[in-house]
């Protein structure tokens, strides 16, 4: 491990949060990750007809495998496009 | 580490010719009545014919003995060190030692350095084995983690990639200051935090800064931090500004700094590290982001480094820390609050009266050419146009009365909605005759390479004097 010392007025915390998730999906688009894992479709059919009947926008990605990450453009994309992604992450 | 043994304790190392010639000493010495114990710095298997031979290649109980030079030889009674010789005096090693060593060898010869003491090692020893002192806070990252991206992740970049700021590199950079490291400067605005020496350091090393350079990075600190330069207003505004520091005196050329050709562009280390250093400190200590109290619609290159020094030694004219009340000679930084660079090309002019109508029409243009009284500025003359008043034996105060004089217009041409522009001064000045810069704006250096008719005009913020930020100075120390 290195040990850095921190160049700040040390106000913040050493580690830092997450980033808290929004209070409200209005207006919100919402990408629906799969990520190639078998059943991943069902939950996310599921998870974008319950946002559809609240009038939540959803879209749809993919990753080409889940033996890798996300290739960058995917998730360039899904920045530029969405403000929250929700991953169906196993099977 | 364990108490001292008692008897005779000698550190040595093998690459050292002293530590060589007393080779067969020690061995003598291991044959009699005290123990003897030789900590090896480089080669346990150095001295030979010695039993007791520690292996002190990680160099802690050197660096807990102080070791400085060897071969250095200790006499140990109760645990505790009673006496020690430095390098090889054959009496004082037979006084110590008590028998008759060293028959056939030269009465003296100088040790060598103790490799505890190395440039780079000693304070990697502090930081593992010391107190080193430092008191900023310790953040980990881990085996598998990129520094680098750690860094930019916290936040603490300008957008270049940043030197780790290691507690053995932070202790190097602080060797470069006599000053305090727990001294604080000043409370650094927009979060008026108490901005420490060893905060200092640590963006200085984050920076590139060699530790020769920690004199001017805190003289420019405390430059920023003095009242007249507004450092909270020039951070806050949404106008381009950023701190211009221009270095005059010696310590310029001892750090190797630029105020020559490309003075204002890239290349040189302390012109690049020392401006940026001072960024860094604003963004790091006291806040100062953009996006966040940087309001800045545009901003300016400068703002990731604009400092650069005054080529004092070529020219005819005064230096600018002699005009702002030095003696001449003195290593001073002065701060300014300015934007990006304008050029001024003048190829023709072999007059000082032509050269200077130019300069002065091309610094009418600063902020906004109707303006009058508002934005400072700096001119940078380059050698080449400097020439021109040194044949006509022009001094720098001739000059810039010429100058001021060339820059003087009527009001009527400048009030709002002349010339077409509903910008310009408010139509009570009609009846004036106004001058661009209000007294004590313009600044002159000179700075540049050999060839050119190019100098440089450096505009300065709308809020100038004592609306807003004033040209500060500060003399370098230690």
């Amino acid at each position: 491990m290195t040990t850095l010392l921190d160049p700040t007025a040390e106000r913040s915390r050493v580690n830092r949060p997450r980033r808290a998730p929004p209070e409200s999906l209005d207006g919100v688009t919402v990408a629906l990750l799969d990520i190639g894992k078998a059943r991943g479709d069902v939950f996310l059919d599921k998870l974008e007809a319950l946002l559809g009947a609240r009038g939540i926008k959803a879209r749809r990605y993919r990753k080409p495998t889940n033996t890798r990450v996300a290739p960058t453009p995917l998730k360039q994309q899904i920045a530029a496009e969405c403000g929250v992604v929700v991953e169906a992450l196993s099977d | 580490m364990t108490a001292l043994p008692d008897g005779l304790i000698v550190v040595a190392k093998k690459d050292c010719p002293t530590c060589v010639l007393v080779e067969p000493v020690l061995a003598a010495l291991a044959k009699g009545p005290l123990p003897l114990t030789v900590y090896s710095q480089d080669d346990p298997r150095f001295p030979a014919d010695v039993p007791h031979v520690v292996d002190d290649r990680a160099l802690e109980r050197s660096f807990r003995l102080a070791i400085e030079t060897v071969p250095t030889l200790i006499r140990v009674a109760g645990g505790r060190e009673v006496e020690r010789v430095i390098g090889w005096h054959r009496d004082d090693w037979r006084r110590v030692s008590g028998q008759a060593v060293g028959e056939g060898l030269p009465a003296m010869q100088p040790g060598c350095g103790s490799k505890s003491v190395e440039p780079g090692i000693a304070e990697e020893l502090l930081v593992k084995y010391g107190n080193t002192g430092l008191s900023a806070r310790r953040i980990g990252v881990g085996a598998f983690e990129d520094e680098a991206e750690a860094m930019y992740a916290r936040g603490w970049s300008d957008g270049l990639p940043l030197v780790p700021p290691t507690p053995g590199r932070v202790l190097r950079m602080l060797a470069g200051t006599t000053r305090d490291k727990a001294e604080v400067l000043g409370l650094m605005p927009p979060d008026l935090a108490p901005c420490t020496v060893e905060k200092v350091a640590i963006n200085a090393v984050m920076a590139g800064c060699k530790p020769e350079y920690m004199p001017v990075v805190i003289a420019a600190v405390e430059a920023a931090l003095m009242e007249p330069f507004a450092l909270h207003g020039v951070l806050a505004t949404t106008m381009f500004v950023g701190p211009v520091v221009i270095v005059n005196g010696p310590i310029a050329r001892a750090i190797g700094m630029n105020g020559g050709g490309n003075a204002l562009g890239q290349g040189n280390r302390a012109n690049m590290t020392v401006g940026r250093a001072l960024q860094l400190i604003v963004r790091n200590v006291g806040g100062g982001r953009p996006g966040g109290v940087d309001r800045a619609t545009l901003g300016n290159p400068g703002k990731y480094t604009y400092c650069f020094a005054e080529d004092e030694e070529n020219s005819c004219w005064e230096p600018l820390s002699v005009e702002r009340g030095f003696p001449k000679g003195t290593s001073t930084v002065t701060l300014f609050a300015g934007e990006g660079m304008q050029a001024v090309v003048d190829q023709q002019s072999r007059d000082p009266e032509s050269l200077t109508r130019s300069f002065a029409r091309c610094l009418l243009s600063v902020g906004h050419i109707k303006w009058a009284m508002m934005s400072d500025a700096f001119l940078v003359v380059s050698p080449e146009h400097e020439r021109t008043y040194r044949n006509a034996g022009w001094p720098k105060a001739r000059f810039r009365a010429e100058l001021e004089k060339a820059l003087l217009r009527p009001g009527k041409d400048l009030v709002r909605g002349a010339g077409g522009m509903a910008e310009g001064v408010p139509a009570a000045l009609a009846d004036k005759l106004l001058p661009k810069f209000r007294e004590g704006g313009l600044g002159i250096v000179r700075a540049g390479g050999q060839a050119g008719m190019f100098s440089a005009i450096i505009g300065g913020w709308a809020a100038s004097g004592a609306v807003g930020s004033s040209p500060v100075s500060k003399e370098v120390g230690t």
